[in-house]
């Protein structure tokens, strides 16, 4: 057993979970707001790693040395613009359409983001090298392993978390969207724009996938169109695990999941993704509003 | 009505031109060989270095005088990697160019749908690397040139306990590719026969990109060296992966692994790592270094392992038609099952599936770059 739970099963699975945990918020921040459960998402993180990718060998081309600032910026803001034309081109209009036509349309932009950027000749549809710029610095704690790679995923991951908790919390920005996640009508009466607050909320949501993008490029080199799908699918799940509409929830759904998985796997290969959805199907038998979910009945 | 009779002129033109095409001079002046190979298409770089090979291998017999007296014509065609082209180009190759084998083609998937049509049709055919178990079991007229995929899993598991003395080693691979999932099992399998312990063997979901929990459970044993049996996409991030949770020792691989992309995506982590694969160009028997210079100087670039063995394949079917005196199918057919064949990719001799036994080369990635360290036998 000692191969399963241990300390180094568990700097994997914060690795893997704070990945999760930034493309979670962005599901839960627009669906706490428009209640649109948004399918592209996986692929807005998608888009932060090529833009990371093209960067950094644009950088390295002029014989210069990509700052992981600079980096995580360029990702983060194309994250935010693919987000927020995605929100003015598709979903503006059918804000108060059926909300099946919204869901559809999501996955629709989702295929369209996945499928035209495989068929553009500087993307493609193979596998392709991500650029390793950073030079690897080994860390120990007794037998565990880590790197500054981690490092400096982990402590993006959590740094962006604390900024987001600070916007929504402590802005009139966030008050905004708090507020329009409670009552529209009464945020309209209060003269805001409720698309504004949408346009921020994307853009919000896009710039953490973005930057979720570039952590993943770092930690896992091998880069694809299609590379989006799975992790959006989970990270969707770990927003539903920690109640959707909730930020907390978001975060610690990402990081239960990504233990939760990890572990799942290393107790057996096969079935591993099993448990850690059987994780999921138990806590929403118990609790169907997810973990820290607000236990609300549908407003008729 | 005219242009009726147009219609009728000239289809009694085409049935008189037919009628001549079939009666030219009895017995043709050559023989002629279908070769077939992808160069168009997702594998095209594999098909033009196989088809350089087939035209090497004739170059070199008709220069020496052909085969049986007469000169040897490849008729090649191109499967552009899908499996119907392959099927039609085959089918011109047998009906129209009558030709008397055919060596073809690279991809196992084309090479299934060439293989029962060479079969009814009674040609034998040699395909030079599809690899997989299923092709030559079609029937007693298909071979190949090239290992099984089993083969190399236990050539790597000879390679880990003799040469680099592993007595502990862990296993990751694909769970849902046949081609990653047969070497784990054949390395495991041999490895444990030879007296040495699997201290983990880890099957991963297809598109995984985290490899930590597979690899700090094959870690917690302690191995002397892990193989991963996947294609180099993974092995590269497994390598890195692994090397980033403390491994140090040596990793090991199958024919997958042979990718310039593989260094670019695993960085330093894939130093010291070995694969097995069907030729190296550094390997300094002095058949294969006259075949590179020969073919450097040919094409401009060095060789291949597609390349020796689109070569290979071709000479196992002329040296086949020499040995049977005859172009008869059959008699082709037999003398290729017992052939002794010295190639550049190895000596091939048939066993009784029509599969080569024959050996492997290792090729040790040292500072990014291959290099050739020794050939095992079965």
């Amino acid at each position: 057993m000692s191969g399963i739970f241990n300390l180094q099963q568990l700097i994997n699975g914060i690795q893997l979970g704070s990945i999760y945990a930034l493309i979670a918020i962005g599901y839960t921040l627009v669906y706490g707001i428009i209640k649109l459960v948004n399918f592209a998402h996986g692929d807005f993180y998608m888009l932060g790693t090529y833009a990371a990718y093209f960067a950094i060998n644009f950088i390295m081309a002029q014989r210069g040395t990509p700052n992981v600032g600079v980096i995580l910026l360029i990702s983060m803001a194309t994250g935010a613009l693919v987000a927020f034309l995605s929100n003015r081109i598709a979903y503006r209009k059918l804000r108060y359409k059926p909300r099946l036509s919204a869901l559809i349309t999501a996955i629709g932009v989702s295929m369209f983001l996945e499928y035209f950027s495989s068929a553009l000749p500087f993307i493609g549809p193979s596998y392709r090298p991500f650029p390793q710029f950073l030079s690897i610095r080994y860390f120990n704690i007794g037998t565990a392993h880590f790197t500054n790679y981690q490092l400096i995923n982990v402590s993006i991951a959590v740094a962006l978390m604390l900024i987001l908790t600070y916007i929504i919390k402590y802005t009139p920005l966030g008050m905004a969207m708090r507020a329009s996640s409670q009552d529209k009508d009464a945020l309209r009466l209060m003269g805001i724009d409720l698309e504004r607050i949408i346009d921020y909320t994307f853009i919000v949501g896009g710039s953490l996938a973005g930057a979720a993008g570039l952590l993943a490029g770092l930690t896992y080199p091998r880069i694809v169109p299609y590379m989006g799908i799975v992790p959006g699918l989970k990270a969707f799940i770990a927003a539903v695990l920690g109640g959707i509409g909730n930020i907390l929830g978001a975060m610690l759904g990402g990081f239960i999941l990504g233990i939760a998985e990890v572990v799942g796997y290393a107790i057996n290969s096969i079935v591993g993704e099993g448990i850690a959805y059987a994780i999921l199907i138990v806590v929403l038998i118990f609790l169907p509003q997810g973990l820290f979910g607000k236990r609300t009945g549908e407003k008729v | 009505m005219s242009k009726r009779m147009l219609v009728v002129l000239l289809l009694l033109v085409a049935l008189v031109g037919t009628t001549f095409a079939g009666c030219k001079p009895a017995g043709p002046s050559t023989i002629k060989i279908g070769g077939i190979g992808p160069v168009t298409g997702e594998a095209s770089t594999f098909g033009v270095s196989t088809r350089n090979g087939y035209e090497m291998m004739i170059e070199e017999w008709n220069a020496k005088g052909g085969v049986l007296g007469k000169k040897i014509e490849l008729v090649f065609a191109d499967d552009k990697g899908d499996p119907t082209e392959a099927a039609t180009a085959t089918q011109k190759l047998i009906n129209e160019d009558k030709v008397v084998a055919i060596a073809g083609t690279v991809m196992s998937k084309c090479s299934l749908s060439m293989a029962p049509i060479c079969q009814s049709s009674g040609i034998p055919m040699v395909s030079p690397t599809s690899t997989n178990p299923r092709v030559t079991a079609v029937g007693d007229y298909i071979f190949r040139a090239c290992f099984i995929d089993p083969f190399q899993g236990t050539v790597g598991a000879m390679f880990a306990y003799n040469n680099l003395n592993a007595r502990k080693a862990g296993v990751l691979f694909d769970n849902s590719n046949d081609y990653t999932k047969g070497l784990a099992e054949y390395f495991r399998d041999k490895f444990t026969q030879l007296g040495g312990t699997i201290v983990a063997f880890e099957g991963h979901p297809a598109g995984t990109t985290d490899f930590t929990p597979f690899l700090t459970k094959i870690l917690a044993g302690k191995p002397d060296v892990i193989y991963c049996s996947d294609y180099y996409n993974d092995d590269g991030l497994m390598a890195k992966q692994a090397r980033q949770l403390g491994f140090t020792g040596p990793f090991l691989g199958g024919d997958g692994w042979d990718s310039p992309d593989l260094v670019k995506i695993g960085g330093d982590a894939v130093n010291n790592a070995y694969f097995t694969n069907h030729f190296s160009k550094d390997d300094q028997r002095p058949e294969v270094q006259d075949f590179v210079k020969k073919y450097t100087a040919k094409y401009g670039q060095a060789p291949d392992a597609l390349a020796a063995l689109g070569y290979d394949a071709m000479g196992i079917i002329l040296q086949a038609i020499q040995n049977a005196g005859s172009t008869d199918g059959a008699k082709i057919r037999d003398a290729i099952k017992n052939i002794e064949y010295h190639g550049v990719s190895g000596v091939i001799k048939f066993d009784e599936n029509r599969n080569p036994i024959k050996s492997a080369v290792i090729i040790k990635i040292e500072n990014g770059q291959q290099v050739y360290k020794a050939t095992v036998n079965p």
